[in-house]
């Protein structure tokens, strides 16, 4: 314990399909787990709808973060050509906006993929190095060509032997009771 | 239901046109793994040494550089842009396709582009990277470069934002930046396979570290799927904003041969252009050397010709255009420009220039030349050597301006033809180590449009 937070112990089962992953997601936001999850080695069209899933908020993220970006940016070309340090171009105005465009733009650009990028590593609570799933042999083939669903043991519905069932009669196989630490 | 009938057949189509020899889950990840743990052939190192000598010669080229300044190159007073320039468009545009294949076509669901994205991704940084070198060095006194930037300095100075050089830096910089990102991002699922399969401590460890502790979960995917897709849209614009600002850096100024409005489309339809060729070379070479021939499928590398011809006929269009508006614009000196492009001192890199570009793509309206691998290699070549000559041709119109007794003739200096080779190094040496060290095809993407990537596939819902 101390400075870090115990990791959660989870349940994992495999799955040998897309298909049958999908369908166990269905039956287990029908069940009302709430703290499980579906691995898979890419991700899997209609997987957020069987599992109820809120929408994403990156949208907010990376909108803001572009804001940001084009409010600066407009905001500094203003303020270092009216006043920082104002010269005459080709007897332009000062703030001759159209020729500030192009930094505008790229700026607005640089700092939504920022958003995307940090936001999408936030979200996810990236990185996490160390997690108590990579304890399993098994899990390891998530990666490459297996399915799983892991179900944590701080879920509101967590109980080891009617999660372990449950899992077995939702089509499950090899199913682990991996310890928090 | 119809609908979804339709797309189960479309997909499987569409697949079996993608890859070879019915890959499951598991064949992907093994011969795209396969070609990181084991240790690479002979060829591999060859390549590697050569690549790195001339990287060497490059980094000693740029420090007497550094040490003596500019004038060892051939620059004189009318050309004082003289191959830095060449060499960074040149660079730049190749990383365009890049883009174009991993933003532009993801987009547009463009299916076969998951075998050739990771690699053409990748290609957009080493060319990019060799691309800002030369600005970088072109500058003379490279210690001062950070006054491109708007930081506050005791000098109370701030860039001219109206300046299409510093809209250089701003394209391009973020260009990188995002490319970067976006090429990580796509790399992560990717890097946890790699881990997970890792024997030794030291690749477990550096995968483990540059995984980030990737799981797979769909509460993982589902805000990453979205990240990536927000990616590959930002990306889009940049595809046609960076060298159109690139061509600004020609266009806005008042040289005849420059100041005209067609530069911006026409440098875009070339970077693509020039980028797919050298796509096609790398691909071509690596599936050779690593035994991908059923990733890279010749469908692939046909779809690729199209683009080829596509954007090759575009830059014929543009090239006779040009000729046309410098005649119709009734301008003396613009007419001379043109003139003395096809017949002055430099038409031979002018004619070099329309045979490589224009005629060569032309082969490609016939199926012998999309479909043979070694007539694909040799056009893919060709075509890079004709859009390096297309920016020197545009670059030496400074040769002769308004004034004839201005005139002066380039000639390339030691450095110049050395510091140019040396990027190649750099771009090749940055190449091959990403072949060794990560994993050259999205393994993850490939996956995901494989037939049974689709959860009805085969009625198993």
């Amino acid at each position: 314990m101390g400075l870090f937070k115990k990791l959660p112990g989870v349940i994992i089962a495999e799955f040998d399909s897309t298909g049958s992953l999908l369908h166990a997601a269905e039956k287990m936001s029908e069940a009302g787990y709430k703290k499980y999850d579906c691995h898979s080695p890419f991700p899997i069209h209609g997987m957020d709808k069987a599992m109820k899933l809120k929408r994403s908020p990156m949208g907010y993220i990376i909108g803001t973060m572009g804001l940001i970006g084009m409010s600066g940016m407009v905001g500094l070309t203003y303020w270092t050509n009216t006043y920082g340090y104002s010269m005459v171009i080709s007897g332009k105005p000062y703030f001759s906006w159209q020729a500030f465009i192009p930094v505008i733009f790229a700026i607005t650009i640089l700092l939504s993929a920022f958003g995307a990028f940090f936001g999408m590593l936030a979200l996810n609570k990236l990185p996490q190095l160390f997690n108590p799933i990579f304890n399993s042999d098994a899990f390891a083939k998530v990666t490459n060509d297996s399915f799983f669903v892991s179900v944590e043991s701080h879920d509101p519905m967590y109980d080891e032997a009617k999660v372990k069932s449950f899992l077995e009669s939702i089509g499950g196989k090899n199913v682990e009771v991996i310890k928090g630490e | 239901m119809s609908s979804n009938a339709k797309d189960l057949t479309d997909l499987k189509v569409q697949d079996e046109l993608l890859f070879d020899g019915n890959p499951t889950f598991g064949s992907v990840t093994e011969d795209v793994s396969r070609v990181v743990e084991t240790k690479p052939g002979r060829m591999w190192y060859v390549l590697f040494g050569i690549s790195l000598s001339l990287t060497l010669m490059l980094f000693s080229m740029v420090g007497y550089l550094f040490w003596e300044g500019t004038g060892i190159w051939g620059l004189n007073n009318p050309v004082g842009w003289g191959w830095a320039i060449v060499n960074f468009v040149f660079w730049v545009g190749i990383g365009h396709a890049g883009t174009l294949i991993s933003a532009v076509l993801f987009l547009l669901r463009q299916r076969w582009r998951t075998s050739i994205n990771r690699f053409a991704e990748a290609m957009t940084i080493f060319a990019v990277i060799c691309a800002l070198l030369f600005p970088t060095i072109h500058v003379g006194r490279v210690w001062l470069l950070y006054w491109v930037l708007p930081l506050p300095n005791q000098m109370e100075m701030w860039p001219n934002f109206r300046s299409p050089l510093l809209w250089d830096t701003f394209a391009v910089g973020t260009y990188f930046t995002c490319s970067l990102l976006f090429w990580y991002v796509g790399l992560i699922p990717d890097l946890a396979t790699l881990r997970d399969r890792a024997k030794d401590k030291l690749s477990k460890m550096m995968y483990g570290i540059f995984s980030l502790g990737w799981r797979g979960g769909n509460r993982q995917w589902q805000h990453y799927e979205l990240a990536y897709l927000v990616l590959a849209g930002i990306s889009t614009p940049l595809v046609l904003s960076v060298h159109s600002i690139v061509s600004t850096d020609f266009a806005t100024s008042l040289v005849p041969g420059w100041h005209t409005t067609i530069f911006p489309p026409y440098f875009v339809a070339g970077a693509i252009f020039s980028g797919f060729a050298m796509v096609m070379t790398l691909a071509l070479i690596a599936r050779k050397v690593y035994n991908l021939e059923h990733i890279f499928t010749p469908k692939v590398l046909e779809r690729m010709s199209w683009v080829m011809l596509l954007t090759g006929s575009m830059v014929g269009y543009a090239y006779a255009m040009e000729f046309f508006i410098a005649w119709y614009s009734g301008n003396e000196y613009e007419r001379f420009a043109f003139i003395n492009r096809a017949f002055g001192p430099y038409a031979w890199a002018y004619w070099i220039m329309i045979t490589c570009n224009v005629i060569s793509p032309q082969l490609f309206w016939f199926k012998k030349f999309r479909t043979s691998i070694p007539l694909l290699f040799i056009i893919s070549i060709v075509v890079n050597i004709g859009m390096w000559f297309e920016r020197f041709v545009i670059v030496m119109t400074l040769s002769r301006d308004y004034l004839p007794s201005a005139w002066d003739y380039y000639s390339p200096t030691i450095y110049d033809i050395g510091i140019f080779i040396g990027s190649f190094g750099l771009f090749f040496t940055l190449f091959l180590l990403f072949l060794r060290f990560l994993p050259m095809v999205a393994m993850a993407e490939v996956k995901s449009v494989l037939p049974e990537a689709d959860p009805h596939h085969g009625g198993s819902h």
